[in-house]
Parts: structure tokens; sequence; C-alpha cells
């Protein structure tokens, strides 16, 4: 008996093996997505200096990171050691939390020739003023959180799709919007990590808030809502 | 704790904080009525112990200027407005009023700028120009037991710097049940002392204490704090105060 299962062990060992090369081979790796616009093209609301070592440095680190996390958890889950694999759990949240909050960050803001700034038209400026009364009510909560926020994090403007309205809320460090309810979709988020705004605004955290609006991308937050909310 | 009080330069006036106060009240009563106020803010900025080009060029004028002048200022004012409120709060010292308004994990609004002003003065005093090389005696005898080596010590310090996610600081801290050194890493503006850990040295991990000088290299930041700017003077007094609370060694018991 304890040798059929011995041998049976063997080549199931081997069969892994096997399809690990092949598992591996098909591990998702991710790569810093382009901007859809110049560094230097959100001045003077953001300058392309923090735009360059934002996406350059900053997103590509998470992104590195993220896939070295993911490696090793493959790896750790192969080998079947699950101490390292929950060990593994907030390298990867952080870095993934990177990679998808500054994905989305980059659609939220846009030239202001591109529309960049413009007020929400269409249903989600409908929404904005019946949960909020005003675009300016909104912006002006918005950044009183983003100010207030001790520390790394988000802003976030969000829609709860179980109750079909507009949140506002805040996030630590890189926790994705989700982490705050599985319900909760991302409209708009905005950095208030001090690398987002430091060489600029330096300490004065409120004056890149209230520029920000400047450069915001409501046409992306516009579509994501009408998307959703279908 | 006081013994950071040690190497403060006394010869800098200090701008009395009282005074600004009652100046205010003047300026804003035209009508010749002078209310008396009844809390009096006390906090004072101190300043570091060297000009602020002092630790040129690992850490520049411009970033002291930033961080010290406008950033630390403001946690002090912050908290002196916030205390002029409080009658509870009045009296206390910067330690005690770290440890009662982080309330057991549950922060009083206050915490924040008094743990930040704690900090950052630690911090200042943490470094010194001509910094960096090695501790000696007593405190490199007592790294060398908790942590094998100087070596050991400083890729612990470092590593633990780099891992650190989000805001925060990292520490080399007495612990005092332990009765042993040690590397913590804290978040936003956590202090050791509120588990009564005794800190010896802190390094500023947000990213605003390094932005200006080094853009995203954390890595150069850290490296150049352990090879040009950290105090091992200013950890050889604390851990020497430390000794007074904390029996690091074993009693020399004389055999005749």
């Amino acid at each position: 008996m304890a040798l059929r299962s011995l041998a049976t062990r063997k080549t199931l060992t081997l069969g892994l093996n096997s399809t690990r090369l092949t598992q591996s081979r098909a591990l998702q790796t991710f790569s810093l997505p382009d901007l859809p616009y110049d560094y230097g093209a959100l001045e003077p609301a953001i300058s392309g200096e923090i735009m360059q070592l934002h996406h350059q440095k900053h997103h590509q680190t998470y992104i590195t990171n993220y896939n070295k996390a993911l490696e090793q958890l493959h790896e750790a889950i192969q080998k079947g050691d699950f101490s390292t694999v929950a060990k593994l759990q907030s390298a990867i949240k952080f870095n993934g939390g990177g990679h998808i909050n500054h994905s989305i960050f980059w659609q939220n803001i846009a030239p202001i020739r591109e529309e960049g700034g413009e007020p929400p038209k269409g249903s989600l400026g409908w929404a904005i003023d019946t949960n909020f009364g005003s675009l300016e009510s909104l912006i002006q909560k918005i950044n009183a959180e983003g100010a207030a926020l001790q520390g790394s994090g988000w802003v976030w403007l969000g829609l709860d799709k179980e109750l079909k309205k507009l949140v506002i809320e805040t996030t630590a460090n890189q926790d994705p919007l989700v982490t705050k309810g599985a319900h909760l979709v991302p409209l708009l988020g905005i950095d208030v990590w001090e690398h987002a705004y430091y060489l600029q605004y330096k300490n004065v955290r409120p004056d890149y808030l209230k520029n920000i609006w400047k450069v915001i991308n409501w046409k992306y937050a516009n579509g994501v809502y009408e998307k959703e909310s279908a | 704790m006081a013994c950071h009080l040690l190497l403060t330069d006394f010869t800098l006036p200090l701008k009395s904080p009282k005074l600004s106060h009652s100046r205010q009240q003047r300026k804003g009563r035209s009508n010749g009525s002078r209310k008396v106020s009844t809390t009096v803010a006390y906090y004072g900025l101190k300043t570091p112990p060297y000009n602020l080009d002092g630790l040129e060029p690992y850490m520049s004028k411009r970033a002291l200027e930033v961080h010290w002048g406008v950033r630390h200022r403001g946690f002090v004012e912050d908290l002196n407005r916030q205390l002029r409120k409080s009658d509870i709060l009045y009296g206390y010292t910067m330690d005690e009023l770290v440890k009662t308004t982080f309330n057991n994990g549950n922060p009083l609004p206050e915490f924040n700028n008094v743990a930040e002003a704690w900090n950052h003065d630690f911090f200042w005093e943490s470094m010194q120009p001509g910094g960096g090389d090695m501790p000696k005696l007593g405190l490199l005898g007592q790294i060398e037991k908790d942590f094998g080596s100087f070596t050991n010590f400083r890729e612990k310090f470092v590593e633990t710097a780099l891992s650190l996610f989000g805001s925060g600081w990292v520490w080399l801290v007495l612990k005092r049940q332990d009765k042993r050194l040690a590397v913590v890493k804290t978040s936003n503006s956590i202090n050791p002392i509120v588990w009564e850990g005794i800190p010896i040295l802190n390094l500023d991990m947000w990213e605003h204490a390094y932005y200006l000088d080094y853009k995203n290299d954390k890595a150069k930041y850290v490296s150049m704090f352990m090879n040009h700017l950290v105090s091992w003077n200013a950890a050889t007094v604390r851990l020497a105060c430390a000794e007074a609370f904390v029996n690091l060694g074993e009693p020399k018991i004389l055999i005749a």
C-alpha cells in the first residue's frame, strides 16, 4: 500500500514538474502601460518632472515587484510552502494594488486640450448633482478627505453597484478601492502619496488637490459609470 | 526623554510661544477689550543642533528648510492650536502626551501632531555633520551582542527601511522587557514609546524626507544616512540614559 502510494506520488511530482514548466510559461507578467499623452502635457497642474518619475519609476517599480511576488507565489504554491504563500499576501496587495491604482489614475487625468478639466456631462454629471448637490460640493468633499488622509493613500469617487449610488472613499497605501467594499467600482482616484505632488507643491497637499481638477478626465469616469450602472 | 535635550543648542533663542499667542490676541481686539486666555500653548520648535546646511551634501539645506522649517513647524503650531482648546491635555510632557493621545491604538486627533513633533525632534538629533562611521565601546558591544555584528545590524536596518510599505519610520530601539536592541518599523507617525520601547535612533522614511534630494531612490537615501549622517554620539548618550531604566548587563559581583 505504502509502496504504491510512493510510486503514485513520484509520477504525480513528475507530472507536476512538466506542467510547472508550461504553467510558468503561461504565468502572466505585467508591463508598464504607455501614457496617452506627453509627460509635460498636464502642466502647470502637474509638472512634467513628476509625471515622468511617477510613471517611469514609481509605477514601474510596483509592476516589477508585483511580477516578482507573483512568481514567488507561484513557486510557493507548487512547493506547498503555505507559510510563504501567506507571507507574500501583503507584497501582492501592495504592489498589485499599486499597479491597478496607477493604471486607473493615468486615465483619470488628461491634457486640457483633450478635454481634461471639462465638467462631467451625461449620466455621471446628473448622478453627481443628485448625490452631492453640485460638482463644486463633490470636489470640496473629495479635497477635504484627500487633505485629511494621514500618511500615504488614495481618495476615490466610486460607484456602489449594490446601493446604486456614488460614494467618496479613501484607501491607505496602495489598497484598491474594492478593499473598502466588494461592490465598489472606482470612477476616479486621486493619488495623495507625497511622490504625486511633493516636488511641485511641497507640503501643501491642498493646493495639489485644488489644481488637479483642471486636468481630470471626466469622459473616462463617465464611461465607466455608464458601463457599470447599466 | 529628557536625554535628547542635552544636544539642543540653547544659544539659539527659542521663540516663546506664549508671547506670540498674546501678540495675536492683541491684534484681534481693536475695540480695547482684551480677553485673557485660559490655556497657553507651550511647545516650541526646537532648532536642529547644526546649521540647516550642515548636513550637505547628504541632506540639502533646501530639504531641511522645507522639512524642518515648514513641515515640522506646522506640526508644532497645529499641536499648540489643539492644546489651546483642551483643558485635560494641559501640563503633559511631550512623552506623556504621545502615549496618552495614542490611546492604546485608537488615537485622538492630537496624536498625529505631537507624535510627528516628537519624531522629528528625535530625527534631527539622530543626525550630525560628519556622522556615519561606526559606534564605539559599550554601544558597539551591545549591537554586536544583539545582532551578531555591526554589519548584520546595518543590513537589518537598511532592509527594514526599504521594506516599509507607505509612510513611516524605522527605529533602533531598546526593548525594555527583552532587554535588548532591535530594529523596528512603524507606520505613519507611530512611535515605539507607546509600547514602552526606548528609542535610540530613527530615520524618517516618509517620501517628503528624501524626495527633494533623492527623488524615488530610497536605497541611496538610507545608504547616505548610514554612511554620513547617523549620529552614533547621540545614540550612545541615549543608550546610557536608557540604562537607568533597563538593566542590560549582568551585575558585576566581585569575588574576593
